[in-house]
């Protein structure tokens, strides 16, 4: 157990890719945490899907010990975030549980969206923050500039930002010395009753569901019995232990400290991130703050291309919600897909990692339907529905009105391209809050509805800023609009799956570019095929896809036969990878690929 | 009842693998080679076609067929003494149909004439293009002009004469095909093979579309409209298709390659030779060894060149009834076999006007003829 005032917590933040795991890195080896031939790359990014991407989802802890220049042997805890949007839950807990943040700016780059999403955060949070000027050994690294913008954007002294090469470790010292002296220790009474904040859990096949804890008052040992206070559960705990970064037990966590505890708990379900976790008998009379939960706001659907393997998915759907409690799931029926589920997510990086593991980990080929939000739709007799699915959507002469959710999207972006940004932004419905400028850098925030964004706004923020610009947002909620549900024929048959919402002024225009797409997504059949986007009984955009003319093969002798046999099997084989709707196929793709826009 | 493959016919099929030079179009089973053991050649094949004689006796032979590759490169002696053989064998129709495949340029009077001295009575000449130009893109070692002399030998040395046109060429353009079918059919001929040109993976041809690097081949669109002038023009000429790509006067069609069309019997002999036999009432798919050298050396120490032989279950046999059948402008009998189960999709292909059932035959309607492939699919 070691004494409070030896004791720092702190997460490293940042913009997605400044180099928050390769900062935590250096200072895992230079503080000889890891032995040398054990380390690698971005150590603490350990699942596949980080390694493979090179991004951090998950929070990660470790335990640091540093004999600092002052002679005293200090405990370092360090959380490395992600800098991710979609994960921006992640590391608003994480700053509950210290009490400084080292904030890493790119020096090549500059402040960032989800710098300033983050900054404010850890500001929020009453952290004492040491900024950190990273990548200081490539030549575009212009640590001055940056430093200015720091402190005109964020209002922050920059002035002894510790400049940095996680590559090189070059100022990985002077950042070890600032975490002892400019971070202040934590507080609390290690003789009050235990008082510990649950940060997180998550399951471990062996071990169960671990949870990662903050001490604040008192202590914790194995086989204490403990309270979770949010239900009152009790459970007795058989492991306790800190993250060097891999597990190791120990006898005791107390106050300021940072473990792990496992109590034979069976579902990540039964924790409740930002729980108070006291001792069975005379515990703490008042729970700590919780957190906000994190909220699903993107949907899609969820279909196994060979329905035979909707129970597969089922499986792997249940397995991966163990470990993710912001990802949900309800069964779904489509006439166009069969079974399947609609799932909800943090946003469309997160959707996509979950898609990617299923399709993965569990071999299960999927179609994805296309994203779409929750919209409050208020009936006529006064009732109101969530609606996740526009295919649920009910009959319009029932409704009074819809509302959307909005967004407050921050951007910023180089000069020379915040004319495309505002005019993307006003396309989408936008609405501008504000507009600053730091140096050559615009900074522009906007009231956007969120539907607009979840699809290919950010692929397309990406195309026309050529990858310059950084984009963050936060639900700030919903509001009125003249919202209709536009649905897809193809050869005069509706697509369910192919239905979206959209504002009524906005839909000719999708509905144009929705059946433009499917004209290239779909292969020309032996007959012609209209495809049709309309609005109750109304058309709004129609085209038509020409027949097939000729396919047939010139040349056939004696021993084609056996050659055609196996060309037609291929064939077929290429049809599974089609949806039948009549006598229509659809590739799987065109479900998410029609709903690109391209301008 | 007649047997199926009693109805059509009983073909045998000799496949020669060796060209002067390897076209980069094609994927047959062709190789050049500087030396070939002609006397070794002729062995391996005459045992192989007792060995298959023996297997087959009591049929009467319909057809031969000497396929390549280039099997005008063979000594003629050779072809004579496999016709002889294979008369050892089997008794012939009085109607004997002995075709072989030339290359313009491996004509010779002399040569022709020792073919037809050995009982050839067919050739069929791939002659490609009627220009220059398009002969060179397409790896012929041959001009149009020798082109046109070989014709004229082919005819008047044996009863029938073939030619083989590839349309839908690099940049060949609509009027241009139709100018150069025209001149084709003017030469005066009652047999033409107009094939489309088709990019096979693996090919010279292939490796070059992959890369992108095979310009101006015609759109699916282009493609259509040179086939619907290629029918006009044929039937306008006294030629209609009797086959997707095969056009004859009427009584002058290959009565070999009907008898494939028409799952009728043959054996098959020669480097990746395929065969379709019945023996024992039931039906066998055989194929041989393809690469020359291995097939020599099984048939030299094993007696046999046949690398597999495998029944075909009556799904297969159905299946590839209709796949060659409907290839056919007579359609399929549908009563050969039980095809109950198709007559929903055969339902819904006549609505959209692409085939044609009436009593027992189906045929493929002249719209549907282009879109075989995708028809197929449907029924198989
Ligand atoms: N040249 C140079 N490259 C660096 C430095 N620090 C990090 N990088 C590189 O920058 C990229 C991103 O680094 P990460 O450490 O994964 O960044 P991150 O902030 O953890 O990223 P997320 O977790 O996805 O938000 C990697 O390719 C690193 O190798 C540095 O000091 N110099
Ligand atoms: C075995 S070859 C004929 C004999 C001889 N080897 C020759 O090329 O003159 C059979 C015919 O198939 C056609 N053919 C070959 N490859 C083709 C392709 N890729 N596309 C279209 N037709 C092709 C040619 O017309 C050729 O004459
Ligand atoms: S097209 Fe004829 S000559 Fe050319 S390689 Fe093929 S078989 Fe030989
Ligand atoms: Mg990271």
């Amino acid at each position: 157990m070691t004494d409070l005032s030896h004791i720092r917590n702190f997460s490293i933040v940042a913009h997605i890719d400044h180099g928050k795991s390769t900062l935590a890195d250096r200072l895992i080896q230079d503080t000889n945490t890891v032995a040398d031939r054990d380390m690698k790359a971005q150590l603490l990014d350990s699942m596949d899907i980080e390694r493979e991407r090179g991004i951090t989802i998950k929070a990660n802890t470790v335990r640091i010990e540093y004999k600092a220049d002052d002679g005293e042997d200090y405990v370092l805890n360090l959380i490395d975030t992600p800098g991710h949007v979609d994960f921006a839950y992640e590391v608003s807990r994480s700053m509950r549980a210290v009490e400084g943040s080292l904030l890493v700016v790119d020096s090549t780059q500059g402040v960032e969206a989800q710098t300033l999403a983050n900054v404010y955060q850890a500001i929020d949070a009453d952290h004492e923050i040491v900024p950190v000027l990273n990548k200081i050994d490539l030549p575009a690294s212009e640590c001055d500039r940056v430093a200015e913008q720091i402190e005109d954007v964020i209002g922050i002294d920059a002035t002894d930002a510790i400049q940095v090469s996680a590559k090189t470790g070059v100022g990985i010292h002077e950042t070890l010395e600032a975490i002892v002296t400019k971070l202040p220790a934590p507080e609390g009474n290690r003789d009050a009753p235990l008082k510990a904040m649950l940060v997180d859990s998550w399951y471990d096949p062996y071990l169960g569901v671990v949870v990662l804890v903050r001490v604040i008052d008192g202590e914790m040992r194995v086989k204490d019995r403990v309270k979770f206070m949010s239900n009152g559960t009790i459970h007795q705990i058989d492991r306790l232990g800190v993250f060097r970064p891999d597990m190791e037990n120990i006898d005791v966590l107390g106050p300021g400290e940072i473990g792990f505890i496992t109590a034979s708990i069976k579902q990540v379900r039964d924790t409740r991130v930002g729980d108070t976790i006291t001792s069975e008998k005379k515990g703490a009379e008042e729970a700590l703050d919780g957190f906000k939960p994190s909220q699903p706001v993107v949907f899609c659907g969820l279909f196994p291309v060979d329905s035979a393997q909707f129970e597969d998915l089922r499986d792997a759907i249940d397995k991966l919600a163990l470990n993710d409690a912001s990802f949900s799931f309800e069964m779904e029926t489509s006439a166009a897909l069969g079974f399947g589920f609609r799932c909800g997510f943090l946003g469309l990086l997160h959707l996509e990692v979950i898609r990617d593991r299923i399709e993965r980990e569990y071999d299960i080929e999927l179609i994805t339907t296309a994203p779409s939000v929750i919209y409050h739709v208020y009936m006529r007799d006064g009732t109101k529905i969530d609606l996740h699915n526009p295919a649920d959507m009910p009959d319009v002469t029932h409704v009074d009105h819809i509302e959307e959710p909005r967004i407050k999207a921050t951007i910023l972006v180089p000069d020379d391209y915040l004319g495309d940004v505002l005019k993307l932004c006003q396309e989408r419905r936008g609405v501008q809050l504000d507009l600053t400028y730091a140096g050559s850098r615009a900074m522009t925030v906007y009231d956007l509805p969120l539907n607009e964004v979840v699809f290919d706004f950010y692929d397309r923020l990406k195309s026309v800023t050529k990858g310059y610009a950084s984009f963050d947002y936060q639900l700030t909620g919903y509001q009125t609009d003249n919202l209709v549900k536009m649905s897809v024929l193809v050869n005069e048959e509706p697509v369910d799956a192919l239905s979206m919402m959209v504002h009524r002024d906005r839909a000719e225009m999708r509905g144009r570019a929705m059946v433009e797409k499917l004209k290239d997504l779909i292969p020309r059949h032996m007959f012609k095929i209209p495809i049709q986007a309309a609005i109750g009984g109304k058309v709004i955009a129609r085209e038509t896809l020409s027949a097939l003319r000729k396919d047939v093969t010139a040349k056939c002798y004696g021993g084609d036969a056996t050659r055609k046999r196996k060309l037609l099997d291929k064939q077929k084989a290429g049809k599974k990878k089609m949806r039948q709707f009549g006598k229509v196929d659809i590739p799987q793709e065109a479900f998410i690929s029609a709903l690109k826009m391209d301008s | 009842m007649t047997e199926n493959w009693q109805r059509g016919g009983f073909g045998l099929y000799v496949h020669w693998p060796f060209c002067e030079a390897k076209c980069p179009y094609c994927d047959f089973n062709s190789y050049v080679s500087q030396s070939i053991d002609h006397d070794r050649w002729k062995a391996a094949y005459l045992s192989e076609l007792n060995r298959v004689g023996s297997e087959t006796p009591d049929r009467v032979l319909t057809s031969i067929f000497f396929g390549g590759g280039t099997p005008s490169l063979m000594e003629p002696s050779v072809v004579e003494e496999i016709i002889k053989t294979a008369g050892k064998l089997w008794p012939f129709t009085n109607d004997i149909e002995i075709t072989i495949e030339a290359n313009p340029s491996s004509v010779e009077a002399e040569r022709f004439k020792g073919f037809q001295a050995g009982g050839v009575n067919r050739v069929s000449l791939g002659v490609q293009a009627l220009n220059d130009t398009d002969l060179k893109a397409l790896g012929r070692l041959h001009s149009v002009k020798e082109a046109r002399e070989a014709i004229e030998i082919a005819q008047n040395t044996f009863e029938r004469a073939s030619f083989d046109l590839i349309y839908a060429r690099q940049n060949q353009t609509l009027s241009q095909w139709e100018s150069e079918l025209s001149e084709a059919v003017a030469i005066g001929t009652d047999h033409l093979s107009l094939y489309q040109l088709t990019i096979e993976q693996g090919t010279a041809f292939g490796d070059r579309h992959k890369r992108g690097m095979l310009r101006g081949l015609p759109s699916e669109d282009l493609g259509a409209d040179m086939y619907f002038a290629t029918q006009d023009i044929c039937e306008a000429a006294g030629l209609p298709a009797y086959e997707t790509s095969n056009h004859a006067r009427t009584g002058e069609e290959s009565r070999h390659n009907q008898i494939y069309w028409r799952s009728g019997d043959y054996v098959g002999i020669g480097p990746g030779a395929h065969g379709r036999v019945t023996l024992n009432q039931m039906r066998l798919s055989t194929e041989s060894f393809l690469a020359p050298g291995e097939w020599l050396k099984s048939v030299e120490d094993l007696n046999s060149g046949e690398s597999e032989r495998d029944p075909l279950d009556l799904g297969d046999q159905k299946d590839e009834f209709l796949l060659m059948g409907l290839r056919m402008s007579e359609g399929v009998d549908l009563s050969v076999f039980d095809f109950s189960d198709k007559y929903n999709e055969i339902n819904n292909l006549s609505e959209l006007g692409l085939v044609d059932k009436k009593d027992d035959t189906l045929r493929v309607t002249p719209q549907g003829r282009p879109l075989l492939n995708s028809i197929l699919a449907r029924l198989v």
